[in-house]
């Protein structure tokens, strides 16, 4: 068995420092050795987008990057999206608003990957939604509700 | 589902990387991007004693522009290619192809480099870099060599690279010219693997003649297709009332496509004619504006 690496990371601004095992992908090192169990693993093979987390910045698949890759870097969960005082962003209130969610399992990826989309394309078209949304699943709502929470999030009428 | 152990390699430089690679034996693969590879390792499709990550490898990840060459490091992310200036006007088919590619957030990892490396025969770029006789260079302990998309993607899976090889870099060569270019894809879903698609690049002379065709096909072969026959028959025929319908068929003609749950090989032939030649019209009119 190969020997654990040192790998030193940035967490929602938190600096950590772990021993991990080189298969280890970033999703289960952030849920089994960081804690934080809001970034959900669906498939494991990068189809469901239950995993998304910000990596520098941008939205990726956590269990397609092993968490030694991860050396350096700043990662962002859904955890870290929330305000200081502890309230909802407004991607996730506009969620909430919106019904962009009922058993919630995937609801994590598109928080985080709405987050990341919005930044950079603050007001989207309808088709841009769902093209933007295609990287995740969702199996209960139909995903009607969540292309109206991305919309409110917008701020589009 | 857990890939099975390996061990991790991240080199700093090129010569590092070959190094690894000449020293640590058959069973090691570089990882680039890692939005195929590493699927195949948690299905365990896949499993190697050693992982070489090329991602520190700086001189990879540049963008340069050459006379008349357009020369791509191996490295760079897809969502680069997509809003990269330079390769928008060097290489507009590469800009066009790159959006059908996954999600974006598969493209913010997903590497030039890697989608060549990994010869899927259903993805974009291979049949792009075939379509447009672009030339691959790779590197090993023992040196260097440059080898043609042409002979490049030798079946499913499966390139010309050797397993000390590393893909550094991809030429295109630039069109100059009145050009157009197009991808037309058909997939069940956005994002999802093209049943069939086309690559196509036209230029017209002065007299609104095709003086150049190029036809790459993907999803419709063990490797990338290029359709010589149909670019052989509509060069010199003049622009407007091009039989690009004939082409496709033509095209379609040149290909082995196989059958599987999602599409027989005979609805893919029927349909891949049609993508052909849709291609090849938006690329038509395309080069008719310019």
């Amino acid at each position: 068995m190969p020997e654990p690496m040192t790998v030193t990371l940035t967490v929602n601004g938190e600096r950590r420092q772990m021993l991990v095992e080189p298969r280890k992908t970033l999703a289960d090192f952030l849920r089994e050795d960081c804690a934080l169990t809001g970034t959900h693993l669906g498939c494991e093979h990068g189809v469901c987008g239950a995993c998304t987390v910000l990596l520098d910045g941008d939205a990726v698949r956590s269990c397609l990057l092993f968490a030694v890759q991860a050396e350096g870097a700043e990662v962002t969960t859904v955890e870290g999206l929330t305000p200081p005082d502890g309230g909802l962003s407004r991607v996730q209130a506009a969620f909430r608003e919106a019904h962009g969610l009922q058993c919630g399992f995937c609801t994590p990826g598109f928080i985080v990957s709405v987050t990341a989309y919005l930044r950079d394309h603050p007001s989207p078209s309808d088709d841009e939604i769902r093209e933007a949304l295609s990287g995740n699943l969702c199996r209960c709502t139909g995903y009607q509700g969540i292309v109206n929470a991305v919309r409110l999030a917008a701020g589009l009428p | 589902m857990k890939p099975a152990p390996f061990e991790y390699h991240a080199p700093r430089t090129l010569s590092e990387a070959v190094s690894l690679l000449r020293d640590l034996g058959e069973d090691t693969k570089v990882l680039a991007g890692g939005q195929s590879l590493v699927p195949m390792m948690a299905l365990r499709l896949a499993r190697f004693d050693h992982l070489v990550d090329l991602n520190r490898v700086g001189e990879l990840a540049s963008v340069k522009r050459r006379d008349g060459t357009l020369r791509v490091g191996a490295l760079v992310r897809q969502a680069r290619i997509e809003r990269d200036r330079t390769v928008a006007e060097a290489v507009p088919l590469m800009a066009k192809a790159t959006p059908l590619i996954g999600h974006f957030q598969i493209r913010n990892r997903g590497t030039i480099g890697g989608s060549l490396a990994h010869a899927d025969p259903t993805a974009e770029y291979p049949a792009v870099a075939l379509a447009l006789d672009a030339k691959l260079e790779l590197a090993s302990a023992a040196g260097t060599r440059v080898v043609p998309a042409s002979e490049f993607f030798v079946s499913t899976f499966m390139t010309a690279a050797e397993a000390d090889e590393v893909l550094t870099a991809i030429r295109f060569p630039v069109w100059a010219g009145r050009c157009g270019f197009a991808v037309e894809e058909v997939a069940r879903r956005l994002g999802d693997f093209a049943l069939t698609g086309a690559a196509c690049g036209v230029e017209l002379d002065d007299s609104d003649r095709i003086a150049r065709a190029a036809i790459g096909m993907f999803g419709m072969g063990s490797t990338p297709l290029r359709a010589s026959e149909a670019e052989k028959a509509l060069t010199g025929n003049p622009a407007t009332g091009a039989d690009v319908a004939e082409a496709g068929r033509a095209a379609a003609a040149e290909s082995d496509p196989p059958g599987d749950i999602h599409a027989s090989a005979a609805y893919r032939r029927a349909v891949g004619g049609v993508v052909v030649a849709r291609a090849l019209r938006a690329a038509i009119e395309e080069a008719r504006r310019a």
